[in-house]
């Protein structure tokens, strides 16, 4: 059954909530505000009773997949386990009941908090100083690249180019032409790494910035990555991580040895904290040395009285956002770093790419593997390669739904062709992966077999597949009353 | 054994038997061996889940919240009513633990609740479009104020003194040190943007109008003179706004505002200590190919059921890329989530209930208020739920002795608007009871 | 078969662009399209947008835009000079330019800036050897 949209659940005089009656002397409407202030047609919201909304979230949430109910795949995403008690944690009124404009000695809790995370952070990426404030890791990104830019301008080098390579995500450029930058795309070589001689020629006085993911889209690790560093640093430029991948570094390598100077984490992928559907997520930026100067402000500072909000940073590019960051997404990554600790943290990584690889040694033999070594934290299979009869990426990944199993992400990166990029995070047992090998396994029986039932799939969930191109030219974006006559 | 690992000694050692492996070590033998750490990262050691929610308690504990201070502080961040219904529903798992709906058939939860976010924002707003959320109110609002100047090339940003200076302070980051167009501040008079300065500094350079109604200071702006000057040299018309205030004041659809933004967290969400919050992003439907973030459309599957997809994706970036109309990749779905909840439960008549209890409550304290001998109201414009105060002492000084007395005061002007010295402004929800505010008079009076 | 369906789809009264327009000319005014292997790589089209009347185009810079559902390519143009026609209809029913790709499915007409552009366009067979490669 398909559930009604709230507004086709609405009958006039239905009440969802009750609210106190008006306890002080109540003024007329106009007498307060002119009428030509005032709003003269309805809200246009639903009347529904509370037992009416409950069951229509309730019978929504049973059409959505999420970690706690199938195994997610999605590469590049670290659909991990989010912890509970994380969540417990981070709805203390201690911590949601605060306003961030209370006088900072009343909530030395948070401020300390934000202050040892950016100690934790520090210590796991090796950087010097880290903001808390990017609410996403684009938001990271841009953030990063206004500091740079800033730098530039500072020192009075002309420095207009990012360089990114091919296999980046799509905010990286994004990112780029959004602070002004032209955005020059880096070859990757066979293997998969960046290819060094495109990277020396596009290299020059005028690049900012190289935007590295590590390990990379493919999954690989960067093995020429010294190299890399040395051709931007000698000739000026910054070395930027995209923190995506981070969950196959932890404890194993420090950016910072690897001549990063300045990146962004993913708190909603690496440490632990729910996706929310889309967000909300958190993507501090880290930093190394002078670049340290350029964080927006505040910063979170110490001293003998305690922890305080520092507004006066003279070269801050100002501030990003309103207030402090996603504080409540911050704790909960805080919470998740505690839990494990030193002993625990290496071992996220060293379960993350053995999932991985495991994953990998046995799906290979039925798909395609175009970049053949072992892995790190994910896999990018293709779907092109062998008798596939027509079925593509996207049926695949359909089909894997009526298994049960949320599907890799498809067609990224953009150089493997029909990609299925794969990520099984270390938060899954060795029995679930079985289970996904044997569905993909039947799968490709099935696109031997019989490829139309892959071609029309799913055939199990509340909804067949959808159509997007209708979606697309009709634009339907929100409901409306349907008028007579309609 | 970790909790949330799963693999066990046996498990592992026959995964690297499949892999034809003998260690985990060797596994990252991709990593040159002189760049991998030789020792443990310097950690504190692990917690066990008591332990952690001990500690974490204890910080928690270091904090004062608003269980036990009565607050009249407001300034961008609000502390209304929110039902049971909000966190009872939006603590679903399926909904929270699941990531962007980009596989429709296994997110119609997700994608039909933020069709009726959209939904139920267009109505309220009286806009053409609603994207699927943003980060919060001020970047927003830098989106908006970037599709202006992609609409018409023009450089000019014209902002209201009277929009929240953080919002200012955002918006000059982004649009003037990174995107290099100017930003011109106009003044206020009588707490509402000055339209005598209005039209003096606008000219065919100006991409558009920023305004906040109810603005900074809770004040109503003129918004029908505002967008006749601002629609006069074609320049586009941006409006800011407390989405709570629309159960009474007139909507931007209403007076032909092109973008409508704000925060989103007085629906629903909570304080956090400022985040995450909602970003409402709307605007007409010209804009619509240009306009930044998700945004999810009705369709139908092969047997006719209606379903809901994201669409219009080649706005984004990871089609676009660099020539996306936004780097933006996530939305604040749980938070629009939270949104949509409320905004249900609450529906025509409770929306309509909570603004007017805002505004007769907050009119009742401001009549007190300036009631006591050497207080006043800075400004007499009408408003809706914040009022400034000039008081006769240090702001800052009224606000501790408050404190002291378990009452979270006003906002102290002084911070951004050095001209306001001593002038607080205080924000008056539904929440704050006739007692309450009795309570906060009383202290007043002991402070003359 | 095979052979008058690949004569069909790259009409030989038409020159190509290596960025899959054509372009057909008509005294100083060229029409201006996609060919039938850009809307078979492009798959559903559902938007186009084309420049307004009087816009001035240049060889080989972008006009314009299509997108599918998943993908959006510029539109090229294979000369220079001034938009004097568009064809409005498309808006409303992109599927016209995979339905019709050189009748219908026109997009732009230009008068002619530098005829010697014209030159550096391919013919139809050279076109369709350049089509053969980009299929492997």
């Amino acid at each position: 059954m398909r559930e009604p949209l709230i507004f086709e659940k609405s009958r006039k005089g239905r009440r969802g909530c009750s609210l106190p009656a008006c306890d002080v002397d109540k003024e007329n409407l106009e007498k307060l505000i002119p009428k030509k202030y005032l709003r003269q047609g309805s809200l246009g919201l639903p009347e529904v009773s509370e037992p009416d909304v409950v069951r229509h979230f309730v019978r929504l949430s049973q059409q959505n997949m999420g970690v706690d109910t199938n195994f997610y795949s999605l590469g590049s995403c670290t659909m991990k386990y989010n912890p509970k008690v994380n969540e417990d944690i981070a709805n203390l009124p201690g911590f949601t009941r605060i306003h961030p404009y209370q006088p900072q000695a009343s909530v030395q809790g948070t401020l300390q908090l934000l202050y040892e995370m950016e100690k934790l952070l520090c210590e796991i990426s090796g950087m010097d100083r880290i903001s808390l404030q990017p609410a996403a890791g684009a938001h990271g990104e841009l953030t990063s690249l206004m500091m740079i830019k800033a730098y530039y301008e500072d020192i009075k080098e002309h420095r207009d180019t990012v360089l990114v390579p091919d296999s980046a995500h799509g905010t990286n450029p994004a990112s780029s032409h959004l602070c002004g930058f032209r955005t020059v795309v880096v070859k990757s070589n066979k293997d998969g790494g960046i290819d060094l001689e495109d990277l020396k020629g596009k290299m020059s006085e005028r690049v900012a910035v190289l935007m590295l993911t590590i390990p990379n889209t493919l999954g690989l690790f960067e093995r020429n990555i010294l190299e890399v560093s040395r051709i931007i640093h000698d000739r000026g430029g910054f070395l930027y991580l995209d923190g995506a991948n981070l969950n196959a570094l932890l404890g194993i390598v420090k950016p910072s040895d690897l001549g990063i100077d300045i990146m962004h984490f993913n708190l909603h992928k690496t440490f632990s904290t729910p996706h929310g559907g889309g967000g909300p997520g958190s993507g501090p930026l880290g930093v190394k040395g002078k670049l340290a100067a350029y964080l927006p402000a505040p910063t979170v500072e110490k001293d003998k009285k305690g922890y305080y909000l520092d507004y006066d940073r003279a070269r801050s590019i100002g501030k990003v956002r309103s207030f402090y960051g996603n504080i409540e997404v911050i704790i909960k990554a805080y919470c998740y770093l505690r839990f494990l600790g030193r002993e625990g943290l290496k071992k996220v990584s060293q379960n993350a790419v053995l999932n991985a690889n495991y994953l990998m040694s046995k799906l290979k033999r039925y798909f395609y593997l175009p970049y053949d070594q072992p892995c790190m934290h994910e896999f990018v299979l293709s779907g092109v390669e062998g008798k596939m009869k027509d079925v593509r990426t996207l049926d695949i990944a359909k089909r894997l739904l009526d298994f049960g199993f949320h599907p890799p992400t498809i067609y990224f990166p953009l150089i493997v062709k029909e990609a299925l990029m794969i990520e099984p995070t270390e938060t899954e047992s060795k029995e679930t992966l079985d289970a996904f090998v044997s569905s993909m396994i039947q799968i490709r029986k099935e696109i031997d077999d019989d490829p139309s039932l892959v071609k029309q799939a799913p055939h199990n969930l509340s909804i067949g597949r959808l159509d997007e191109v209708k979606a697309a030219k009709e634009l339907k974006l929100r409901w409306k009353e349907k008028k007579s006559g309609d | 054994m970790i909790p949330y690992i799963p693999n066990t000694e046996k498990d592992q050692k026959e995964m690297l038997k499949e892999i034809g492996a003998r260690s985990i070590e060797d596994l990252f033998d991709s990593i040159p061996r002189n760049l991998r750490l030789k020792t443990d990262l310097n950690l504190p050691s692990s917690l066990s889940e008591m332990e952690l929610v001990n500690e974490l308690k204890g910080l928690s504990r270091k904090n004062a919240h608003l269980d036990e201070y009565v607050s009249f502080l407001g300034a961008g961040s609000y502390d209304h009513f929110i039902p049971s219904l909000v966190d009872h529903l939006s603590s679903r798992s399926e909904f929270y633990t699941s990531y962007t709906p980009y596989q429709a058939e296994a997110s119609q939860g997700m994608l039909q609740t933020t069709y009726e976010y959209q939904s139920l924002i267009c109505k309220l707003f009286q806009m053409d479009v609603c994207n699927a959320s943003l980060y919060e109110g001020a970047t927003a609002l830098v989106e908006a104020a970037v599709l202006a100047h992609n609409v018409n090339h023009r450089k000019k940003v014209l902002v209201a003194k009277t929009l929240h200076p953080e919002y200012r302070q955002v918006l000059t980051t982004y649009i003037n040190k990174t995107l290099g167009l100017s930003i011109v501040e106009i003044d206020y008079e009588n707490g509402v943007t000055d339209l005598a300065k209005l039209e003096e500094k606008i000219n065919k350079e100006t991409a558009c109008v920023v305004i906040q109604n109810p603005n900074f200071f809770g004040c109503l702006e003129k918004v029908n003179e505002i967008e006749e000057i601002t629609h006069q040299t074609d320049s586009l018309y941006i409006v800011s706004l407390d989405p709570i205030s629309l159960g009474l004041v007139i909507p931007p659809g209403e007076y032909n505002a092109d973008i409508a933004v704000g925060e989103g967290q007085a629906l629903g969400g909570k304080l956090n200590f400022g985040g995450p919050y909602l970003g409402i992003f709307t605007s007409k439907k010209d804009f619509l190919r240009k306009i930044p973030g998700r945004i999810v459309g009705e369709t139908t599957d092969k047997k006719g059921r209606r379903g809901f997809v994201l669409t219009l994706q080649t706005r984004e970036q990871h089609i676009r890329r660099e020539r996306a109309t936004s780097n933006i990749c996530t939305n604040q779905a749980l938070n629009a989530l939270r949104a949509t909840i409320y905004l249900s439960t609450l529906g025509e008549e409770g929306l309509a209930k909570v603004a007017h209890l805002c505004l007769q409550k907050s009119h009742y304290a401001a009549k007190r208020i300036y009631q006591i001998p050497g207080f006043e109201l800075t400004f007499r414009s009408p408003f809706f739920k914040e009022f400034a105060v000039k008081c006769p002492v240090s702001s800052h000084k009224i606000n501790k002795l408050l404190w002291d007395n378990k009452i979270l005061g006003g906002f102290e002007l002084g911070r951004f608007y050095p001209e306001l010295e001593n002038s607080l402004l205080f924000s008056i929800t539904e929440k704050r009871t006739r007692e309450e505010i009795d309570k906060l008079t009383l202290f007043l009076e002991d402070m003359v | 078969m095979i052979e008058k369906t690949e004569n069909r789809v790259y009409p030989k009264n038409l020159k190509y662009s290596e960025t899959h327009e054509w372009v057909g000319v008509d005294k100083d005014t060229a029409t201006v399209g996609i060919t039938d292997f850009a809307t078979k790589q492009l798959t559903d089209l559902v938007y186009v947008e084309l420049p307004s009347m009087g816009a001035k185009v240049t060889k080989g810079s972008s006009f314009g835009v299509v997108e599918s559902v998943k993908a959006v390519s510029d539109l090229h143009s294979p000369v220079s000079g001034t938009v004097v026609k568009v064809n409005e209809k498309l808006s409303r029913e992109p599927e016209i330019i995979t339905q019709d790709p050189y009748g219908k499915g026109w997009m732009i007409k230009i008068k002619i800036g530098d005829e010697t552009e014209l030159d550096t366009l391919m013919g139809s067979e050279e076109y369709e050897e350049l089509v053969r490669k980009e299929k492997k």
